[in-house]
């Protein structure tokens, strides 16, 4: 690992102050980060602990209006709290899905949504062709082992796949990311703030210099309670998923009033699929109408290769997680 | 700690003789630094380890692992992959499970840490070494103090109620020789030995 200087900060505006010159990153649980630097792919020159803003923008609160997160509190403990696991299902099993208790126990929310692609050509600078890591290189994956990449929102520059959970349910459930930068703070569409790879596959996300992820809001709405998150892997516990869906519903009388739905693990980034909602609305909830979905969410997919599994995978994850979340006491 | 018990010298003691930092009876805890301050080159810290307070004086890229183990002689903990995969460096911060290769140390310090050396009362193994002795859930025994650890905060958390909770929380811990069922086995034997929390 390269030198790096060590900082610790107390409050937000200390943070961004320290943010913002040239080098310096923000360290949580630093699962994503200490990895990363270890492989020499993130290269900071500063690191900047805001472990104590926790007290600040730690917590989970709930009411009427909905689901408060703030960033740094922890995974583990945001899957087992009792509002998260009553009223927004699909969040709790995404964050339990994901990684491992001790990962849990240290990642924060607010770097869980950032963490890196798992690409293996982005994770091993031996491999001079990565457009992400160094822009304009190429990618090593086109040609490469692409089995694990992603067949949404790729471009011409990177197929990389998002590799998180979590980020796929804030997405179907319409969340709100609370930032907090040099020029005060400013709240984001959650589905606006992951950056699609287009031409500039090295600028992952919206967020400006110095900016910080203080908080998520989850709106409250009568489909949350009617969510769950279903994670298809290669082995049954601690890995990223082949594909995974997250869905919320609001069924009247067994026709579909609202439907939310969010795929993951085949994607360039949490991925919305609005087109294929669009298609549930005012149906009864059936095979064939999920199944009609679940074709639109991968209607434009692109494989690779290695990857040519992913779209069918992909659909029927979707079928088998509308149909889940239809079968629910919700 | 076997190490003196059997009185010879060993490959380790040998290496690390001269390099073992004495624990010190200090008052006060956590980044000796002002807070806020930046810290660019070593770092004077107090890392609260099994109930004692050491003072070390780190590179600020030092993970808590290599400050246990390479600062303080406290080998227990292992150096698996270092990527926070495999779990091997699993150690307790505050009562909960973490990654200690992928917790610098200046971020630990100040909590209670809590390694495989800190678990057992004088001789008195803890119930969940002696069940693991008991039910053979090892084999070469790299893997072990994570598993152990780690075990321990399975059955704190309360997640250790069925034999698939215990799999599904343990799966954090790999083991390359495969003893998962026995280990299965010793966290149940040990979660009725281990009283309430």
């Amino acid at each position: 690992m390269r030198p790096f200087a060590y900082q610790r900060v107390t409050n937000e505006a200390q943070a961004v102050k320290a943010a913002s010159a040239p080098g310096g990153v923000f360290l949580a649980g630093g699962t994503t980060l200490i990895d990363l630097a270890k492989l020499d792919v993130i290269r900071p020159e500063r690191v900047i602990d805001i472990n104590p803003l926790q007290g600040r923008h730690g917590g989970v609160s709930a009411d009427a209006a909905g689901l408060r997160l703030g960033a740094l509190a922890r995974m583990s403990d945001v899957a087992e709290h009792p509002a998260v696991l009553r009223d927004y299902p699909v969040i709790a099993q995404s964050l339990s899905l994901a990684a491992s208790q001790q990962l849990r126990n240290m990642a924060s929310l607010g770097g869980n949504v950032l963490q890196r692609t798992r690409c293996s050509y982005f994770r091993d600078v031996t491999w001079t062709a990565c457009n992400k890591r160094n822009p304009g290189s190429g990618c090593a994956a086109m040609g490469g082992n692409n089995r694990n990449h992603a067949v949404l929102g790729v471009s011409d520059q990177c197929i990389a796949s998002y590799p998180g959970d979590f980020a796929q349910a804030l997405t179907a459930l319409d969340a709100m990311v609370e930032l907090y930068g040099p020029g005060g703070a400013r709240v984001l569409p959650f589905d606006q703030l992951h950056a699609l790879p287009d031409a500039a596959p090295h600028v992952e996300t919206a967020l400006r210099p110095g900016e910080l992820i203080t908080g998520f809001h989850v709106p409250s709405a009568p489909w949350a309670r009617r969510s769950l998150y279903l994670k298809v892997r290669d082995r049954a516990s601690y890995e990223f998923a082949a594909a995974s869906a997250a869905v919320a519903l609001e069924l009247k009388d067994g026709v579909v009033g609202q439907a939310r739905i969010a795929v993951g693990g085949v994607a360039a980034k949490p991925w919305r699929a609005r087109e294929a909602e669009a298609l549930l609305i005012g149906k009864p909830l059936t095979e064939a109408s999920a199944q009609a979905a679940a074709q639109a969410v991968f209607a434009g997919a692109r494989t690779h290769g290695h990857n040519d599994f992913k779209p069918e995978l992909g659909r029927r994850t979707v079928v088998r997680a509308l149909l889940q979340a239809a079968a629910m006491e919700a | 700690m076997a190490d003196e018990i059997q009185g010879g010298v060993s490959r380790r003691n040998l290496l690390r003789a001269g390099g073992v930092t004495a624990a010190l009876p200090l008052a006060a805890a956590g980044v000796e630094e002002v807070q806020a301050k930046t810290s660019a080159g070593p770092m004077g810290l107090v890392l609260k380890v099994n109930g004692r307070d050491h003072r070390v004086t780190v590179d600020p890229r030092t993970s808590l692992l290599d400050a246990l183990r390479e600062r303080l002689g406290l080998t227990g903990s292992k150096k698996g992959c270092d990527q926070g995969q495999c779990g091997a460096c699993t150690v307790l911060v505050d009562g909960r499970r973490v990654l200690s290769c992928l917790t610098l140390a200046a971020v630990a310090a100040g909590r209670e840490i809590t390694t495989i050396e800190g678990l057992a009362k004088g001789d008195q193994l803890h119930p969940m070494q002696q069940a693991f002795l008991d039910h053979d859930a090892f084999q070469c025994g790299f893997c072990t103090p994570g598993q152990i650890l780690s075990a321990v905060a399975c059955v704190q958390e309360g997640h250790a109620r069925s034999d698939d909770q215990i799999r599904e929380y343990m799966s954090g811990n790999l083991c390359r020789c495969a003893a998962y069922p026995n280990i299965v086995a010793a966290v149940k034997q040990a979660k009725g030995q281990m009283g309430p929390v």
